[in-house]
């Protein structure tokens, strides 16, 4: 299908595109990547009256370790960050999960704020950003405000972004020689949504984990983290982990809640034990 | 300043094109229906093809998930721009002789992504060719042709250099 009519404009400033966004409220939609929202429109889910297209605006791609953080910018797109030494280097969570989102011509166009912004519950960032503890940073009518990823994923599609307030970027924990990460998806193709996938991030303490961050997606409205199996993993008891579990997934296109049940329990399996290999 | 049809200004495979688009066009729709450039096709509209796959400054995108107006001072490259070029002549001819299509409809977006990879240079495992191209659906062959082309068009070019 062919999207309905809209008018279409170019915002330069992160001023002028929150000053568009708050003189045509709802009528009105951000247009970064694209990926998800010209698809949306092609359907006619979505019939905007106006796009504002923030592409052009300067320094929101920005990639960086500042002191004990990485920030990466919302217009960053997924194949700059797949290629970014710093990313490599201070964010190996991130570095996994890139090669996982769509395709190279998705990645080409498809911006990390906006993936985090769109918060689609079967989305790898999103995951990646909750298990890291990370933050997002929001500008608005009202100035800048920082929201923590275990308070932003509110339901299905649902963020803490209100109207008229858009994503500027995102800042997580810099990896350190402690930190141990993981990640596991299941998708029929390469690159699709993912059946099941899970994101994870702990600290290496001796022999064992601390600070263990499961986080789940494609099982419920939001990424969902498991704090039982997380106690369970910390100790070391893989098993336990697994059968500590309270997922709740419903059945949708891909796979029964049984099925989801099932494979998430084999992911942590898979995750668990690149947590405790050594970097 | 806003409207629902735009001026834009970009070069399509070379050469400099001035058109007034609407805004809710998209990309593939401008260059086949504007320009008559019918090699990009339009499958499924929604991002999950990969027929409509064309360069954009160099860079393969969906044509269906990016706006005409987008592309503004772009400089764009289609199926026809890269076969006048002679740029994939070696892909196409492998496509033939492998049987690496049959319908021939996924064919453009392949050759493009297929390019995309072989471009980076080396000689890229039949994994790492299966991860570039899973992006492109072909309901004819099975995909095994069209990676036993890729492949050895990228053993041919890594021993010509």
């Amino acid at each position: 299908m062919k999207p309905a009519p809209f008018a279409y404009t170019r915002a330069r400033t992160l001023k002028e595109a929150v000053t568009l966004l708050a003189k045509h409220k709802d009528d009105a939609r951000l247009l970064a990547g694209g990926q998800s929202l010209i698809a949306t429109l092609n359907m006619r889910l979505s019939a905007p009256e106006l796009l504002i297209d923030i592409n052009g605006i300067k320094g929101l791609d920005g990639i960086a370790k500042k002191g004990k953080f990485v920030e990466i910018g919302a217009l960053a797109r997924h194949a700059q960050v797949e290629r970014s030494d710093v990313i490599a280097k201070h964010a190996p969570l991130i570095a996994r999960a890139m090669p996982h989102i769509g395709h190279p011509a998705i990645r080409n166009r498809g911006t990390f704020g906006g993936s985090i912004a769109f918060a689609d519950p079967a989305a790898e960032l999103p995951a990646c950003l909750l298990a890291l503890g990370g933050e997002i940073a929001i500008a608005g009518p009202k100035g800048k405000r920082k929201v923590k990823a275990d308070a932003f994923f509110k339901g299905l599609f649902e963020t803490a972004l209100r109207p008229q307030e858009m994503v500027t970027g995102i800042r997580i924990p810099a990896a350190d020689k402690n930190t141990r990460v993981g990640f596991a998806e299941l998708a029929r193709r390469h690159g699709d949504y993912a059946i099941v996938g899970l994101a994870a991030a702990a600290r290496a303490n001796g022999k064992s984990l601390a600070d263990v961050r499961l986080a789940f997606f494609g099982v419920g409205a939001t990424p969902v983290r498991t704090k039982k199996a997380e106690a369970a993993l910390a100790t070391g008891n893989v098993d336990a982990a697994v059968a500590a579990l309270d997922l709740d997934p419903h059945d949708d296109v891909q796979a029964t809640a049984k099925v989801k049940k099932h494979l998430a329990g084999v992911l942590l399996r898979r995750v668990a034990s690149q947590l405790m290999e050594a970097r | 300043m806003s409207d629902r049809s735009l001026d834009i200004s970009l070069t399509v495979n070379g050469e400099r094109v001035r058109e007034r688009v609407d805004a809710r066009k998209t990309l593939v729709d401008f260059l086949r229906e504007d320009l008559s450039l019918t090699g990009s096709h339009v499958g499924c509209e929604h991002g999950v093809c990969g027929a409509c796959t064309v360069r954009v400054n160099g860079d393969i995108v969906r044509g269906c998930l990016m706006l005409a107006v987008q592309c503004d001072g772009a400089k764009i490259e289609t199926i026809e721009g890269l076969s006048d070029s002679g740029e994939v002549a070696d892909l196409q001819a492998a496509f033939e002789q492998r049987n690496a299509l049959q319908c021939g409809y996924c064919t453009p977006g392949m050759l493009a992504t297929a390019q995309d990879l072989l471009k980076r240079g080396g000689v890229p495992s039949r994994d790492e060719i299966r991860e570039h191209i899973s992006g492109n659906y072909c309901r004819c062959t099975g995909y095994h042709a069209i990676v036993d082309a890729v492949e050895a068009v990228a053993q041919t070019r890594a021993k010509g250099r």
